[in-house]
């Protein structure tokens, strides 16, 4: 028994071997980073003042600061359009993809490149696409007889014209976990309903939905957590404007750490930033651990 | 029947056919304004289809703005992060697999979803004081925040999967632990090491935020570079574009190339 116990160790020992520089190097770029957090959110430290301990005072000051209540309810807006535009488009490319047909591969692969593509460059595109006097967008806008927008030069549509690239840009994602969730789907249940006489709209509805849901929950929490750190679009086209328009959480964030340096404020966005987004992790993983 | 067949077909067409393009009409798009000139891409109504076609733009990108030591900056952070990740990340998957250490996967998993900026604010900090910005160290440094977790994470999942029975046969004959990894887990691997070098290379090639705040004048990576040149040259479109292109062109390349092992990727960890 006792033999057992330290042959165990030993090996346990061994296999930790393998895990340790990583582990080194991810407690230098991570777990660091973390502990100064915390230590510079507790403090004010500002450029020109010497540090000192505040205590609570950046979270307090945080949360009355209206500029950052409506950070958050931009990012939520954003996050609320695109998500949901993403899972509907998603779910309806997985299901048109789960079918046969010529050059589906081939399909296939155009399809997933608006999810690789470098998003800086991408957004450069989109930002001569919404140009709304010589933009190719308001062009096909009026030449079907629509009224041209102002995409990301007016307040009113800055967020949703964002949440438009935003989608354009992951519905691919969705489509490859929905895709991979319909063919781990059981046969039976389809059958049933074809004998039932159900038709294709009747069979999505109470049949392909109800067994694809927990996909589509994982998806729709993967891409909240994404749309939430959504940053290259939106600081490529619009770096939070016209005004504070499409100043998001991370948009926030960034100019608080990086344009005023208020290194003890932006911590403290940091963490409650880290916190809101934690709370989909868990919620993620419990879905997963639920369905298993 | 046969008429209901085949109004299923053209139905099925028509739904792929406008699925795709938004992301056709983008690609063409883009490679309309790369190979026209100046006085074409500000034209409204806009034309489409470039007469005659010019590569003045490609030729512009790279003789102007130091385009070029870009691109090797580019190349030296997203290969040395990518390497650095694999050679850490592969070994750490493993150990972390054989020693079933669900609470490190849970952490990795953490780090991996927590916002790029929340780790910069300290880092730049740090590489202040060390007097290292302005470099390429803090760039490839950084990126590791992305490429290592990602490695370890998909690493762990293929280890996990592999049979247990070939090390025990490994043991008895008298292996020791690195030579069971060297010359039975790591060829058993080879795909999910694929799949890791490809979608790290990617996440680091794509990286901006981390480049934003790091780079300097000198060591700006292409990401960086280009949306400098939208700052400067607003009003011309063609090197622009072009400029787009080339940043995406090895991208496009590898989804092309290795589609398989980028699904794989991107999909992992959603579905199990």
């Amino acid at each position: 028994m006792s033999l057992n116990l330290t042959g165990g160790l030993h090996n346990a020992g061994r296999y930790w071997l393998f895990a340790v520089p990583a582990i080194v190097v991810i407690l230098a770029v991570i777990a660091f980073p973390w502990l100064f957090t915390l230590y510079a959110s507790l403090h004010l430290m500002e450029p020109t003042l010497p540090t000192r301990f505040v205590g609570l005072n950046n979270f307090i000051s945080l949360f009355r600061d209206p500029n950052f209540g409506w950070s958050l309810v931009r990012t939520i807006y954003f996050a609320f359009l695109s998500v949901v535009a993403s899972l509907v488009l998603g779910v309806f490319a997985a299901l048109v993809f789960h079918r046969q047909f010529v050059l589906r591969g081939w399909a296939r692969t155009i399809f997933i490149m608006p999810m690789m593509a470098t998003p800086v460059a991408t957004s450069l595109i989109w930002t001569m696409m919404f140009h709304p006097q010589v933009g190719v967008l308001n062009y096909i806008l009026t030449s079907v007889g629509l009224p041209p927008a102002q995409w990301v030069s007016n307040a009113a549509t800055v967020i949703p014209t964002l949440a438009l690239v935003e989608t354009w840009h992951w519905t691919p994602l969705v489509m490859l976990i929905i895709l991979g969730g319909l063919a781990s789907l059981p046969t039976e249940p389809f059958e049933a309903a074809k004998i039932d006489g159900a038709n294709a709209v009747q069979t999505f509805f109470y049949v392909t939905l109800p067994l694809l849901w927990p996909f589509v929950l994982v998806c729709a929490l993967l891409r909240t957590i994404e749309a939430f750190k959504a940053f290259d679009t939106i600081y490529v086209i619009t770096r939070g404007g016209p005004g504070d328009a499409s100043e998001t959480l991370n948009m926030f964030l960034y100019q608080n750490a990086f344009s005023y340096f208020h290194t003890g404020y932006a911590s403290a966005v940091a963490i409650v930033f880290f916190l809101v987004v934690l709370v989909f992790v868990v919620l993620q993983l419990a879905l997963k651990r639920s369905a298993t | 029947m046969n008429a209901r067949k085949l109004f299923d077909r053209l139905g099925l067409t028509a739904c792929v056919l406008l699925l795709l393009s938004p992301a056709v009409f983008f690609i063409l798009w883009m490679l309309s304004l790369s190979l026209k000139n100046d006085l074409q891409n500000a034209a409204y109504p806009p034309i489409f289809i470039p007469s005659p076609p010019t590569i003045d733009n490609f030729v512009k990108v790279f003789a102007q703005s130091n385009f070029l030591g870009y691109l090797i900056n580019s190349i030296i952070v997203t290969g040395g992060a990518t390497a650095l990740a694999l050679a850490l990340g592969i070994p750490a998957g493993y150990g972390l697999a054989k020693l079933g250490a669900k609470r490190t996967a849970l952490a990795i998993l953490i780090a991996r979803m927590t916002p790029a900026l929340a780790y910069l604010i300290p880092l730049y900090i740090l590489f202040r004081w060390l007097g290292l910005l302005g470099g390429l160290t803090p760039l490839v440094i950084t990126h590791l925040v992305i490429t290592l977790p990602f490695v370890i994470y998909v690493m762990m999942s293929f280890f996990e999967g592999l049979p247990k029975e070939l090390d025990e046969a490994a043991v008895i004959d008298g292996a020791s632990k690195w030579q069971i990894f060297w010359m039975i887990g790591l060829p058993l691997a080879r795909s999910g090491v694929t799949v890791a070098a490809t979608l790290s290379f990617i996440f680091s090639w794509n990286n901006f935020v981390f480049g934003i705040v790091l780079a300097g004048r000198a060591s700006r990576t292409l990401p960086v570079a280009v949306y400098n040149m939208l700052s400067f040259e607003e009003t011309s479109w063609g090197p622009l574009a072009a400029a787009g292109l080339v940043v995406m062109a090895p991208i496009l390349i590898l989804t092309v190339l290795l589609q398989k092992q980028i699904i794989a990727g991107m999909t992992s960890g959603a579905v199990k």
